[in-house]
């Protein structure tokens, strides 16, 4: 059976109801199984619970977060329908753990932002969305939860619809560093806005989940499962998008042992970060400029014509070059951006503050280079979107624009266009923590006209 | 997007699931071996485990696999699985480090547990840090998966150790994107789990489609067993049974192997992959929860045992 991958994120306050949302997605789905259906009963009932199952409780799994009945870390759920397979990252609400959320949300295709319908777009709805617009995710689902609360009622769906497509707007416009602040066309800043779909949902009583509601038949749209199956995933379209791949490891069988079998062999392994690659073609290895073909495109199960995105492969290439780890090979009339200032928004992932100043190891790809804080240049509020500028340091949590100095040149995109080759960590010297999650700005020779990824 | 023609689920080309999670196991493998310096793979003749040795294939051919394998052996395993595991890798061309429980206990680091409940399961924890520690090694591959059980959920595909060989739940690294960032101290190690995103049905499916070999015992066969708390356990020389219990023959096969004391076999009559993967694409309960008593002992024992040091 071929199917594809999904990957989508959810999040939302404590209480409206996210867990249950995808206990009723594994449970629906049929993707429970006994012992761990056996298991929430019990503790349903030990909690207290009136009888009903509690779906929230098959997705606690640490000790610490089932004692205090919330969700401490994201975890990872799995399922599948016959069109489609899942990978749930399920995101904690707090701010506290704004770090989690923003593990789950940088492979995501899609967000799932969970509103109850008695309270509204609340802070924490914003900063999810804000977040998952930040991170990228190209597709993103409101799921307007609890209506059998509010009557399941129209007009109240239909406000909290206006009520955040009037945030949301401002997310298109305002969500990415280097875009003016007054700039109010629509995609001001090259960048394309995430598709959002609204959908009113019970997740208790099971309302358009994966069972069309039979009360709310004033609601035409997809299910949530049904969309869930629709949409499109990262890495369709190939041929439409520039191909990079990063060299991650270099196959010299000779270097092992001279004697071996193979030890005429040198390969270029790596994993396609976008786009397509074809034997024969003409590509530039960067940032050491050096032109080749390549010979060969290799995998464990035999030669290949073209590799596409996601693929992990092995190059060989027709000349004799040097090229190591942490170098891109690309076409050369499509090359991207190759510098060592940059401009990034960057999300604050530890207690230690950023400051001007600091020095951190950046990992970019396969490449590792040292980067130097040499200003902060805003940080944002993402309640308003206001960007503050010139602040003394980004804390915990905070998300900003700054600007770095790199000990060696950078090959990347701008993370608007290609999420894999325009994001980065910073990683402490120290303590060997990731401290921050970066997203690179468009340099200063970029084509504006160019497509996204 | 206005002007893009939209293809249905059908039209679109596209990786199948299989080969997206098998092109991540590799770029993860891949990084391990560039970024750390003395990587080791776990190697039990599990399925998991049989999987990541093929994924090591597909990433590292034609040239060696840059780490050795290693057995945490406790001694009770099923003779199949050793059968196993000397052929494969002899094939393979691999070295094979074999850890051993029993010379842990004869060397007093670890203490037998006596009983009719005794089981060598958590001895392999000081067995294992011991090799670490011993062989000096910085990164250690596991075929643990995420679907598998509630800790394990949450855990994370690089996944610290500090110097006492614990897990921190709380204090995991934020994972962003594919950026791994596996610096350490001395003394510490990385745990990697490329397998971490692949159900178990995806882990069935692919040995289908790789056309690997298994183990003889994840086929229905017949074997002495006896059942104990809703689980049916390998009868073997000094097994004791508890007084009520007794001895008889079934057709069974494995879902897991653990070590012969606290892996459960279940009913079967699946004699080939293809009716395996059919079994389990039916089945009604997890891998874990069907057949390893080391699981059941509290709803927290994994994530008690990984606090301690545990795959």
């Amino acid at each position: 059976m071929t199917l594809d991958l999904l990957r989508f994120t959810t999040a939302g306050s404590v209480d409206d109801g996210k867990s249950t949302l995808i206990g009723r997605l594994l449970f629906d789905t049929k993707q429970v199984f006994e012992d761990q259906l056996e298991h929430v009963a019990e503790a349903s009932m030990r909690r207290g619970g009136e009888g009903a199952l509690d779906l929230a409780l098959l997705t606690d799994g640490l000790r610490a977060e089932r004692e205090q009945g919330i969700t401490i870390d994201v975890a990872y759920r799995y399922f599948a329908t016959t069109r489609r397979r899942f990978i749930i990252a399920d995101c904690p609400g707090h701010q506290q753990y704004t770090r989690n959320m923003v593990t789950g949300a940088s492979t995501a295709d899609l967000a799932v932002i969970l509103l109850d319908a008695r309270k509204g777009v609340l802070e924490q709805s914003k900063r999810h969305a804000f977040i998952s617009a930040l991170l990228g995710i190209p597709h993103m689902v409101v799921a307007v939860n609890k209506m059998d609360l509010v009557e399941r009622s129209r007009e109240r769906f239909e406000e909290l619809t206006r009520d955040f497509e009037a945030f949301a707007e401002r997310l298109g416009m305002r969500a990415r560093a280097g875009s003016t602040s007054d700039s109010t066309e629509p995609g001001g800043s090259g960048r394309r806005a995430a598709e959002v779909t609204y959908i009113p949902i019970s997740a208790l009583e099971g309302d358009n989940v994966v069972e069309r509601s039979a009360a709310m038949d004033w609601y035409t749209g997809p299910t949530l499962l049904e969309h869930l199956e629709e949409v499109e995933v990262a890495y369709d379209h190939p041929s439409e998008t520039p191909a990079r791949f990063p060299v991650q490891w270099v196959v010299r069988p000779a270097s092992a042992d001279p004697s071996h079998p193979h030890a005429d062999y040198r390969g270029y392994a790596g994993q396609l970060a976008s786009g397509a690659l074809r034997r024969g073609e003409e590509v530039v290895a960067l940032p050491s400029g050096l032109r080749t073909r390549i010979a060969g495109i290799d995998t464990f199960d035999g030669e290949i014509d073209e590799a596409l995105a996601p693929m992990s492969v092995t190059l060989r290439l027709e000349d004799e070059l040097d090229v190591s780890r942490g170098e891109l090979i690309c076409r050369p009339e499509e090359s991207p951006a190759v510098a060592r200032e940059l401009t990034a928004d960057v999300c604050w992932l530890n207690e230690r503050p950023l400051r001007q100043g600091g020095r951190y190891v950046l990992k970019h790809t396969s490449r590792s280079v040292t980067a130097i804080v040499d200003g902060l240049a805003d940080c944002v509020d993402v309640h308003s979107l206001q960007r503050t500028p010139d602040p003394a340091e980004l804390a915990l949590n905070d998300i900003g624009g700054v600007r770095l100095r790199t000990s060696a040149p950078l090959t990347f995109d701008p993370y608007e266009r290609n999420r894999r080759t325009g994001s980065f960590i910073l990683i402490d010297e120290a303590t060997n923590e990731t401290v921050g999650a970066g997203m690179l700005a468009r340099g200063e020779t970029d084509d504006p006209s160019a497509k996204p990824a | 997007m206005a002007g893009e023609t939209t293809m249905s689920v059908a039209e679109r080309p596209q990786l199948s699931h299989l080969r997206a999670l098998e092109s991540e196991a590799i770029h993860v493998m891949r990084e391990v071996a560039a970024e750390l310096e003395r990587p080791v793979l776990l190697f039990s003749g599990g399925k998991d485990s049989i999987v990541l040795l093929r994924l090591a294939e597909k990433a590292f051919r034609p040239g060696p696999f840059p780490f050795p394998l290693m057995h945490v052996d406790t001694g009770h395993n099923f003779p199949e699985v050793i059968e196993y595991r000397d052929r494969r890798v002899a094939e393979l061309g691999e070295r094979l480090l074999v850890a051993s429980v029993q010379e842990s206990i004869d060397s007093g680091r670890a203490v037998e547990e006596t009983g009719p409940r005794a089981s060598r399961n958590r001895l392999q924890t000081v067995t294992l840090l011991d090799a670490i520690a011993r062989h000096g090694f910085d990164a250690a591959f596991g075929g643990a998966r995420r679907d598998e059980e509630r800790a394990r959920a949450k855990e994370r595909i690089f996944s610290f150790r500090d110097d006492f060989g614990q897990w921190d739940p709380k204090r995991q690294r934020p994972e962003l994107w594919n950026l791994y960032n596996g610096r350490i101290h001395r003394g510490e190690h990385v745990r990697v789990f490329p397998l971490s995103n692949w159900t178990e049905l995806d882990v069935w499916e692919y040995i289908a489609q790789e056309e690997l070999e298994v183990p003889s015992i994840y086929f229905a066969h017949e074997r002495e067993v006896f059942s104990r708390d809703g689980m049916l356990y390998a009868w073997r020389e000094g097994v004791e049974l508890i007084p009520g219990e007794e001895v008889f023959s079934e057709m069974v096969r494995y879902r897991t192997v653990g070590d012969m004391s606290c892996t459960g076999g279940v009913r079967s009559r699946a004699l080939t992959l293809e009716e395996v993967v059919t079994e389990i694409a039916a089945t009604r309960v997890t891998e874990r929860g069907e057949t390893r008593a080391d699981d059941r002992v509290s709803e927290a024992a994994m994530e008690d045992r990984k606090k301690a040091g545990y795959f």
